[in-house]
């Protein structure tokens, strides 16, 4: 219990009458990869908002440090600037260069003076391949790059967890290899993540847990090699199948 | 003597020259500072407008109430004609707060507020019209709403809502000229009194129309301009000549320029 950096429990968000978690339980051990898979629709990416409050669930505890993030007066804001999150659309600053992006959160955030911000920047610009582009605005880049700054710009915050959405699920077949790769660095490197995915070869080779998700409750969790090739959950089975139907037809 | 049509207008070029001038420099002033506050104050109370709900129901409460204000406010000021604001604004804030001020200083509160009114809704249009991702983006980084505000969503809000603060100067230009009710020495009202004293009714306002039409033809202009450079060069440096030397100096490479 006390080496887990975030624990969740009983984590349940509604829309209106939707109820879209029922109920979630799940700890996070730092460094642990977990990759999740799931039918669309199933609330993964609501699980992943609820995880850094960009939608506050409707009931349940998020145990961070040993504090409550959703009980009152908590700084959410802080909470938030160490739990970095990555899009499918990137979302990166329109208005801002690629080098302004990943330091205005740590002037403006974390009060860092701008040299050492900078410094701080391109040391993850440089990691992600992008030092060479930081005069560019978001709409001279390709997705793939966009990505990667993005990813930049997380990192750039010391963020002590990284929450992916189908990172590369809007980008073009030739460039999803680029992103994958930084993030396949990223957790050699010991970051800890949780990864919303259908890239299954990814998931297998990065993760260390894989978590099956359908209709607003994990069906089941465990090591890569039992869950995707030996799953016990009825569920779990026919997504696989399908999924596998899938991709070779 | 009988004098043409072009006599005329070089006669009143000549005498009445500066008067028009001066009347032009007032219209300019008045509708350009009234533009720019007026911007200030769309901003602003578009800002407020998207304020979002929070947990208490106390601060709740009085977001309605400020939204609801607000919201008077736009619909008071575009469901009356600007001559009649003038006055009511002019000779009420004489009469009943004993406030005087000069019919320029008037004139510019009354563009600044009429502007505003305008303003805040195409603000908040401005506002709705950038991505959400946009937001959700800095919230994730940890800004507050009010950091994401200033340095992600109002710079992007701006640059989608210059033309429309363009049209609303250029609008400003023309209406300042209700402004004579009030007896703002405008461009209007000084041709009113030229004409007064020669009685070429005709003449007179054509050349106050070709002024109106040359003011407004060159801030078009500019507007454009200014647009074209916001949305800034397609191209974009590579970096290693601006990159520190501890990232990218490999042996033997060359620190650029
Ligand atoms: N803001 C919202 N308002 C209402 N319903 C929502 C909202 N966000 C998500 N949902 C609903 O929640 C369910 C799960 O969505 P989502 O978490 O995006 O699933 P996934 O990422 O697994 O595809 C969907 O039925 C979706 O329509
Ligand atoms: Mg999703």
């Amino acid at each position: 219990m006390e080496n887990n950096l975030i624990e969740i429990k009983n984590l349940k968000k509604s829309f209106g009458k939707i109820n879209v978690l029922r109920g979630i339980d799940f700890s996070i051990k730092k460094g642990d990869v977990s990759c999740i898979i799931g039918p669309s629709g199933s609330g993964k990416s609501t699980f992943l908002r609820c995880i850094n409050l960009l939608d506050y669930p409707t009931s349940g505890e998020i145990i961070y440090k040993g504090e409550n993030v959703l009980k009152n007066n908590y700084n959410v804001d802080f909470y938030r600037s160490k739990v970095g999150m990555v899009f499918q659309q990137f979302n990166l600053f329109n208005n801002m260069n690629v080098l302004d992006n990943c330091t205005i959160g740590q002037v403006k955030v974390l009060k860092k003076d701008y040299n050492s911000a900078k410094e701080n920047a391109l040391k993850f610009l440089e990691k992600v391949q992008m030092s060479k582009f930081i005069e560019a605005k978001p709409s001279q880049l390709s997705g793939g790059q966009k990505q990667r700054v993005a990813i930049a710009r997380a990192l750039s915050m010391d963020s002590e967890i990284l929450l992916f959405d189908e990172p590369t699920s809007a980008l073009d077949p030739e460039t999803v290899g680029e992103v994958l790769k930084v993030m396949k660095d990223l957790a050699q490197s010991g970051l800890t993540m949780i990864i919303v995915t259908h890239e299954m070869a990814f998931a297998k080779e990065v993760s260390n847990r894989i978590v099956f998700m359908d209709d607003g409750i994990i069906c089941e969790q465990g090591k890569p090699e039992e869950i995707l090739v030996n799953p016990k959950n009825e569920r779990t089975k026919n997504f696989l199948f399908r999924f596998i139907v899938g991709e070779s037809g | 003597m009988e004098r043409t049509f072009f006599e005329w207008i070089g006669y009143i070029l000549n005498h009445y020259g500066s008067r028009f001038l001066k009347g032009t420099a007032i219209t300019l002033l008045i509708s350009l500072l009234g533009t720019i506050i007026g911007f200030l104050i769309g901003l602003g109370l578009g800002s407020a407008k998207k304020l979002p709900r929070s947990s208490s129901k106390i601060k709740n409460f009085f977001l309605m109430i400020l939204n609801g204000l607000i919201t008077c406010y736009v619909e008071v000021f575009r469901g009356t004609p600007m001559m009649v604001q003038a006055i009511v604004i002019y000779f009420g804030m004489q009469e009943f707060m004993g406030i005087n001020f000069s019919p320029t200083i008037a004139g510019i509160i009354i563009v600044s507020i009429n502007t505003g009114a305008y303003m805040v809704e195409v603000v908040r249009g401005g506002i709705e019209s950038v991505d959400p991702g946009q937001m959700e983006a800095a919230k994730s980084i940890g800004m507050s709403h009010g950091q994401a505000m200033i340095y992600v969503i109002l710079p992007q809000t701006i640059k989608n809502i210059l033309p429309a603060t363009g049209n609303e100067f250029i609008i400003n230009i023309k209406d300042t000229s209700v402004l004579n009710v009030i007896s703002v020495t405008e461009l209007f009202f000084v041709t009113k009194s030229i004409k007064g004293a020669i009685f070429r009714t005709y003449e007179t306002f054509i050349v106050a129309a070709l002024i109106y039409f040359v003011l407004t033809l060159t801030v078009t202009r500019l507007l454009k301009m200014l647009e074209k450079r916001m949305d800034g060069s397609k191209e974009f440096v590579h970096a290693s000549s601006t990159m520190p030397i501890l990232f990218l100096k490999k042996p033997g490479e060359k620190n650029g320029k």
